[in-house]
């Protein structure tokens, strides 16, 4: 479970996050969501130290990280996986190494188990036998795909997603966040997958943060989201004619 | 560089110094930049060695008109300007823009495609990961290259004296083995040491805070190539006053 209380961030004196607070808990797809600008990827940075929070804190299991020295947030650390939004995989790294790399650097596994569990983390996200590829022969989706398996190879507790489906069509989105949820349920990780996405937050949302302006509006689940009378929350949900659409028919 | 710059840069050394996650996989990628920055640029450097000796003597032979100076003269100013200026300095110089636009840009490459935030969110110190190995490959490899540099610099001189008859092949050879001062060749050897960490500390340190895209990073790596040659010549000051 991770907790996050009275979170604020500014920059060069702009207010990003206002005071936002959660509870994010394992075995559920945890979803923040808002409009560009709004502070999703920012609070993401703070919640895994990317960013250094001005004040509040957040809490893997009760362990509050931000006032961590480098030595103990590496400990949390290595319980964390994480897809970015380009995938980050190491250019000049093959598929296999860049899952491998991780296990290389805080396992003392031989070759082959290694190897054994990069094939099992292939397999599981669909593209086995890829290892030799280079991330430049990788499609968008494959990519994405492989940035989850580098980030399940630890077997992490807790899994976050920055925008998983930017730049993705909707059937490999709709592949990817089930892919997320599966792994979600399977391995009871906490997941925290920041997205704008409809299709996702309407598919996979257990329990979903909304974020406007820095600030935290509402919260709720994907079944709870259509029927509120937020006008923020509604202006976001429905901007699109087919999701209105949607909701007047039903 | 400003003085918050230099701050963060003295900031930045201090991670780099940080010990190694695992020694196994520093010490690979120590080999694999030893390689690129040694091997890959020895080609260049003895080019521009060698014409820079030959040059040398033309020029040389051309000032030193006089009936009462002994052409032996040639080889001693040579080999002397070779060893504690030319060498050194010019393979530095030239090593920052083949070796330091490329770390700059790498690093920076990495920045922007958010690969140094996934190495640290696996709890890897990504400057001690990125930067440690380019550094120790800096000085180690450019007082390697700078040795060879002297090497063919004054075979360079003996080649273009030797073609174009401004001195002949023995009053070279006795003037480059009279009154030799191996001192000089500590100096260059320090001087090849401070520069090899400049031109791998000053480039990672550009591309490692690139903020933005493509652009940014195309400006960092210029920007750490003039860095680069401006902390060179001051350094090259400094140490020749300090040591001569």
């Amino acid at each position: 479970m991770i907790e996050i209380k009275d979170i604020y961030k500014s920059f060069s004196g702009n207010d990003v996050l206002k005071g936002i607070s959660g509870v994010f808990q394992e075995g559920v797809t945890n979803l923040i969501i808002g409009g560009s600008g709004s502070g999703k990827t920012t609070l993401l940075k703070c919640m895994v130290g990317l960013h250094q929070p001005d004040s509040g804190s957040v809490l893997y299991d009760g362990r509050d990280f931000t006032p961590m020295s480098y030595e103990q947030r590496i400990d949390v650390r290595k319980e964390i996986g994480m897809l970015f939004q380009g995938s980050a995989l190491f250019d000049s790294m093959t598929v296999e190494e860049n899952i491998m790399f991780p296990l290389n650097m805080f396992t003392t596994q031989s070759r082959s188990e290694k190897l054994d569990r990069v094939n099992f983390c292939l397999e599981r996200v669909n593209l086995e036998g890829k290892n030799k590829l280079f991330p430049s022969e990788l499609s968008g989706g494959m990519k994405k795909r492989v940035g989850i398996a580098r980030a399940i190879a630890m077997n992490p507790k807790y899994l976050f997603c920055d925008e998983p489906n930017s730049g993705l069509d909707p059937k490999t989105s709709i592949v990817i966040d089930e892919l997320i949820k599966e792994l979600t349920e399977e391995y009871k990780t906490t997941t925290i997958v920041v997205t704008h996405d409809m299709n996702s937050v309407m598919g996979i949302g257990d329990y979903i943060l909304f974020l406007h302006e820095g600030k935290k509006f509402w919260e709720g689940s994907n079944k709870e989201i259509a029927h509120t009378d937020i006008q923020e929350l509604n202006d976001f949900v429905f901007a699109s004619r087919f999701m209105k659409a949607a909701k007047d028919k039903f | 560089m400003n003085f918050t710059n230099f701050g963060r840069y003295i900031l930045l050394l201090k991670s780099v110094f940080r010990r190694p996650e695992k020694l196994k996989i520093y010490l690979k990628e120590i080999a694999k930049q030893m390689d690129y920055v040694g091997v890959g640029s020895l080609g260049l450097i003895a080019i521009i060695s060698t014409f820079i000796g030959a040059v040398m003597t033309l020029q040389i032979a051309f000032q030193l008109v006089s009936d009462f100076i002994p052409k032996t003269i040639i080889g001693s100013v040579n080999r002397d300007s070779s060893i504690l200026e030319l060498s050194p300095t010019i393979s530095a110089i030239v090593l920052a823009g083949k070796i330091g636009s490329a770390i700059s840009s790498e690093i920076g490459s990495m920045r922007v495609t958010e690969q140094i935030d996934a190495l640290e969110i696996m709890g890897i110190n990504a400057p001690g990961y990125l930067i440690l190995p380019k550094i120790i490959s800096g000085i180690t490899m450019v007082p390697m290259l700078v040795i060879i540099s002297m090497f063919l610099s004054i075979t360079g001189g003996y080649i273009g004296g030797s073609i174009s008859g401004a001195v002949t092949p023995a009053e070279y050879i006795q003037g480059i083995t009279t009154d030799f001062n191996p001192y000089t060749i500590t100096v260059a050897l320090v001087k090849a040491f401070v520069f090899g960490f400049i031109i791998t500390s000053v480039p990672a340190y550009e591309g490692f805070y690139v903020k933005g895209g493509a652009l940014e990073v195309s400006l960092a790596s210029t920007r750490a190539v003039v860095i680069s040659c401006i902390s060179i010549l001051v350094c090259d000051y400094l140490v020749t006053q300090l040591l001569l």
